[in-house]
């Protein structure tokens, strides 16, 4: 079957999809959008977090079919066009750089994009309990957690500085 | 597989009674697994999320009326004050991503043992709103379990709603897992004191082949408690309480517990929701 759908801002068209495919499957093998990770397949993991309808969710647990539509925004929308030393990166991905809360990078994808949206929803610096109940669906196996939640903190407290330069 | 996507209701009802063995989807978040993992292959898969009116909730009269298209994210933020302990196990299930899109309705059409909304829905005398081509029927929820991953459904019927008496008094859920998120239940339970009609509604969760009721421990618990003095919990009853939740489940070992400890578990997390409960009916005197 067709799925249209729009994809960081951009319509396109996905042909010969198979009825029980995941927008996963759509967005990596089929529109060339490997950010979001394919890791437990079961919505385990969180590695293929992306926003559907500005929502966060696992896009290995949407069916194809269901993004009919529908506006999806992947790890790779989150980057940032421009000039300057953090050109192509959001804040959310320069605080991960700067925190050094990146190990091997697989989950770091879907960790930034549920931190985007833990940020777009909170108002100043989130508290560490909600910064852990928001992350608690993305596993990360180099034992990293530690960094992330300084990314996050980083990435929060720049954004409460108004320190614009940083911000998406 | 085909796979069919409805723009109505009406629609979605003359589909499912076209192709009954086509499995209706909602949130993916257990149908999807199936799939991706290779566990099933369903002929059909019947899209349900185009669908807006799934995605309401309305009062109706005593009721809340929550569509099957509402999810857990949702129930959480919307009916905290209305259906307290359904939204307590609301928030235990999965990770956000997973709340983001799973749905009651989806829990009971999936029938697991281990679901979390199940016992909550016994403890408040949910009743599940099933419709079809045919008509409504209104199914009550100690009669929509029927077995291991099995429901009271007819092939052709979709659910429409979950009717829940909006709270009249405190309720809370506990859930035994390894870890706060991405836990199935080894086992749960959930109580609603329902003060007007002096009567206490229990739930059990992953310690029999289907949720269900804790009948003699509401029994008890009824007649024993202070409704009007409103005096503190005798520990003695407490315990009591406890004991025959326990003796109402039927636990097996498997990978995420054993009997013996899904029994004692019980015991523990019934008369401890009890006395909570029961400690904030008394402060709200």
């Amino acid at each position: 079957m067709r799925v249209n759908l729009t994809v960081n801002g951009r319509p396109m068209t996905a042909d010969d999809v198979w009825e029980g495919e995941s927008l996963l499957y759509v967005l990596r093998e089929r529109l060339g959008l490997p950010g979001a990770k394919n890791a437990c397949e079961q919505g385990e993991c969180g590695s293929c977090t992306v926003y559907l309808d500005g929502t966060p969710v696992c896009a290995c647990l949407v069916a194809a079919g269901q993004a009919e539509g529908r506006d999806v925004v992947t790890v790779e929308g989150l980057a940032t066009s421009g000039g300057g030393p953090d050109a192509g990166l959001s804040d959310v991905q320069r605080a991960f750089v700067d925190a050094g809360a990146v190990q091997c990078g697989f989950c770091t994808p879907g960790l930034v994009v549920q931190a985007h949206a833990l940020l777009a929803d909170a108002e100043g610096v989130p508290r560490d309990a909600d910064i852990r109940e928001a992350l608690a669906g993305n596993l990360c196996r180099c034992t990293g957690y530690e960094k992330i939640l300084d990314a996050v903190r980083l990435a929060a407290a720049r954004r409460a500085g108004a320190d614009s330069g940083f911000r998406t | 597989m085909d796979f069919l996507r409805p723009r109505t209701w009406a629609e979605a009802l003359a589909l499912k009674a076209g192709r009954p063995e086509a499995t209706p989807l909602q949130g993916g978040t257990d149908v999807m697994v199936e799939i991706n993992l290779d566990k099933g292959r369903p002929a059909a898969l019947l899209d349900l999320t185009p669908i807006p009116e799934l995605r309401e909730w309305s009062r109706e009269g005593v009721e809340i009326r929550v569509g099957a298209g509402v999810t857990y994210s949702r129930l959480i933020a919307e009916l905290g004050t209305e259906l307290p302990g359904l939204a307590q196990a609301s928030r235990t299930v999965g990770s956000p991503q997973i709340r983001n899109r799973g749905t009651v309705a989806g829990n009971l059409g999936a029938a697991s043992p281990a679901g979390d909304s199940h016992p909550p829905l016994l403890a408040c005398g949910a009743v599940v709103e099933a419709e079809s081509v045919r008509g409504t029927r209104l199914i009550p929820i100690g009669e929509f379990y029927t077995g291991v991953k099995r429901n009271a459904l007819a092939p052709d019927e979709l659910i429409r709603a979950v009717r829940v008496p909006a709270a009249t008094g405190p309720q809370y859920f506990s859930k035994i897992g390894t870890r706060n998120a991405m836990v199935i239940a080894v086992c749960s339970f959930a109580v609603a004191l329902h003060p007007s009609g002096r009567r206490v509604g229990t739930g059990i969760g992953s310690a029999a082949p289907t949720p269900r009721h804790a009948p003699r421990a509401e029994d008890f618990a009824s007649g024993e408690l202070d409704w009007d003095g409103r005096r503190p919990l005798d520990p003695g009853v407490a315990r009591r309480f406890g004991e025959l939740v326990a003796a109402s489940a039927a636990p097996i070992d498997d990978v995420r517990g054993r009997a013996a400890y899904r029994t004692h578990a019980l015991a523990v997390m019934a008369r401890r929701a009890l006395g909570w409960a029961w400690d904030d009916f008394r402060g709200n005197s």
